[in-house]
């Protein structure tokens, strides 16, 4: 089921300079939502801005009935959505897209997140360590002002490992080089990715040179949300070997690398 | 008992409200929010004769009150419609109108052709107006002659209501209507988008991959409003008013400037329940004027 409802904000605090974190509360989503899709959310009463931003999900909490969302404030819609105050009420669309996936057979795996990206992994993270996984997060950032979520994710079990651009926290360097690391030394079923475009490209790259299956969840400017505008397309091959285009809203945002083109 | 139903191009519609191609797909996606039969009518997504792949993103750009797209009808072709997205949407008690478009006056007929006598299609119509695509679209909706050549090509060729739309990117939107309900269409859509474009100042690029796109949304809501009004006055045959409806207000407006229906179009975007709020809104303010019957308000603007 996909929901078009008003739901109640729980929390809206920022976590770092430019990230906050909203808790809505919302049972019926978090009933079904699973790690890796996202929720459409209407960030004003007006119709400025006019489009609803696709806001991935951080945490499911479905005993509580609560989503947990990590943003970052980039533009108009979400700087209005940091304003927003626990108590009112805000319109969603979801749970939307197709979340990430995992097979009994996975014994470690890894994730790796940039900025961002590394929002929605949280949520996968808690369910790879529940289905009993050794997890290697790899974390990266600019710096240590835009790192998310590394303590929870060390609290959760997960093998942590950081690096930041400039070197203020972890090693400096990319995640790249971190996830190069983790593919020499230790047999990987499976690598889960989101981030920064360079970062996912450098990603795929790494994993398919190592046989390691990877998938990698995309980001694109969203119409709709819900598959019927078109907007937000990224370029795959097809199963016949011809090049199409899929929504990265509604067959992603999860994709297999395999069968994403990345242009340079 | 209030009166919702109306009729167009002889199809009968159970509200005014359709939705509006482009911005619902062939129904599936929406039909997870809500049943399809409530609508008026559904136009489905632009169908061309061979499958195309669309424009490269990104296709999408945000602009104040609404947004630039250019998809370039990306579409699965009409065979593909026809088995696989016309049997479905079926199901649903709606009408069914496919919005077609064509390189040429030939593709324009044979599309036209495989579409006449497909069970659940109720109407065709013509995308005469797309801004997004090199060859067909826009540049037939913009001469007159080439306008009313691709419509007699498609009433030759269907027996289906056919319903031209219209471009708004016109000196004078009554000369093409006038000339399109010469070559014998049934209705007239109005308005597509209006070409516009966007650049990203730190970039100094154009936002979208095309350069220029359509834009949509409330933004471009009063040129809509105006050019029904205008093209009421100029033709006898039925409107089918679109261009940033997103409430029952919206959709009066249209009504009384000379609508006999509407469609939502961006609003789906920016509340997928949009058209339901519209059908609900347009029966509540009936109800508090005490109109009995929606067809009151088509045209119904007073000019003193």
């Amino acid at each position: 089921m996909v929901y078009s409802l008003k739901t109640r904000i729980l929390e809206n605090k920022k976590i770092l300079p430019d990230f906050y974190e909203m808790v809505l509360s919302a049972s019926a989503i978090a009933a079904e939502a699973v790690p890796g899709q996202f929720l459409m959310i209407k960030t004003s009463p007006t119709q400025v801005p006019f489009l609803r931003r696709p806001i991935s999900i951080s945490r499911i909490n479905a005993e509580e009935g609560t989503i947990t969302l990590v943003y970052q404030v980039v533009g108009s819609g979400t700087k209005l959505l940091s304003a927003m105050t626990p108590g009112s009420e805000i319109e969603v669309v979801g749970p939307l897209g197709n979340g990430f996936t995992w097979s009994e057979k996975d014994k470690v795996v890894a994730i790796v997140g940039g900025g961002c990206g590394i929002a929605p992994l949280v949520a996968l993270t808690e369910e790879l360590l529940k289905a009993g996984k050794e997890v290697y997060a790899l974390l990266g950032a600019q710096n240590r002002d835009k790192l998310l979520s590394d303590r929870y994710f060390i609290e959760l079990g997960a093998k942590v490992m950081i690096a930041t651009d400039n070197g203020s926290y972890g090693r400096q360097g990319f995640v790249t080089q971190l996830l190069e690391e983790v593919i020499n030394t230790t047999r990987l079923d499976q690598v889960y990715c989101c981030g920064p475009l360079p970062m996912t490209k450098a990603v795929v790259k790494l994993t398919k040179e190592a046989l390691v299956p990877c998938q990698v969840s995309l980001e694109e400017r969203m119409g709709c949300g819900v598959g019927a505008c078109l907007g937000c397309v990224c370029k795959v091959r097809s199963e016949e070997g011809s090049l199409t285009y899929k929504k990265v809203c509604h067959d992603g945002p999860v994709f297999t690398s395999s069968e994403v083109i990345f242009d340079d | 008992m209030i009166n919702l139903a109306v009729e167009v191009a002889g199809i009968k519609l159970k509200n005014p409200v359709m939705t509006a191609s482009g911005t619902f797909g062939f129904g599936r996606e929406y039909s997870k929010f809500y049943d399809l039969s409530l609508l008026g009518a559904v136009m489905v997504k632009g169908t061309t004769l061979e499958p195309r792949l669309g424009n490269p993103p990104p296709r999408i750009a945000e602009t104040p009150a609404g947004l630039l797209n250019c998809i370039g009808l990306q579409n699965p072709g009409v065979d593909a419609v026809i088995k696989e997205e016309i049997p479905w949407l079926s199901q649903y008690d709606v009408p069914i109108i496919v919005n077609i478009s064509g390189h040429s006056l030939e593709e324009y007929g044979e599309i036209a052709l495989r579409l006449d006598g497909v069970p659940g299609v109720a109407g065709l119509e013509i995308n005469i107006s797309c801004p997004n695509v090199k060859h067909g679209g826009l540049a037939f909706g913009t001469e007159p002659q080439m306008a009313a050549d691709v419509i007699r090509t498609v009433k030759d060729k269907s027996r289906l209501p056919i319903i031209a739309k219209l471009s708004p990117n016109v000196t004078d939107i009554t000369e093409i209507a006038k000339a399109v309900e010469t070559a014998g269409a049934d209705a007239i859509s109005l308005i597509n988008t209006l070409l516009g474009m966007a650049i990203d100042i730190k970039t100094r690029r154009p936002v979208l991959s095309n350069i220029v796109g359509g834009l949509s949304g409330p933004a471009v809501k009063p040129v809509a409003v105006r050019m029904v009004w205008q093209v009421a006055k100029a033709v006898k045959i039925p409107i089918i008013g679109m261009g940033g409806i997103v409430s029952a207000e919206d959709a009066i407006e249209f009504l009384l400037a000379g609508a006999s229906a509407v469609a939502v179009g961006a609003g789906n975007f920016y509340d997928p329940l949009a058209p339901l709020k519209v059908i609900e809104g347009i029966k509540a303010w009936l109800e508090q004027e005490k109109i009995a019957d929606v067809r009151e308000l088509i045209g119904a603007v007073k000019i003193c």
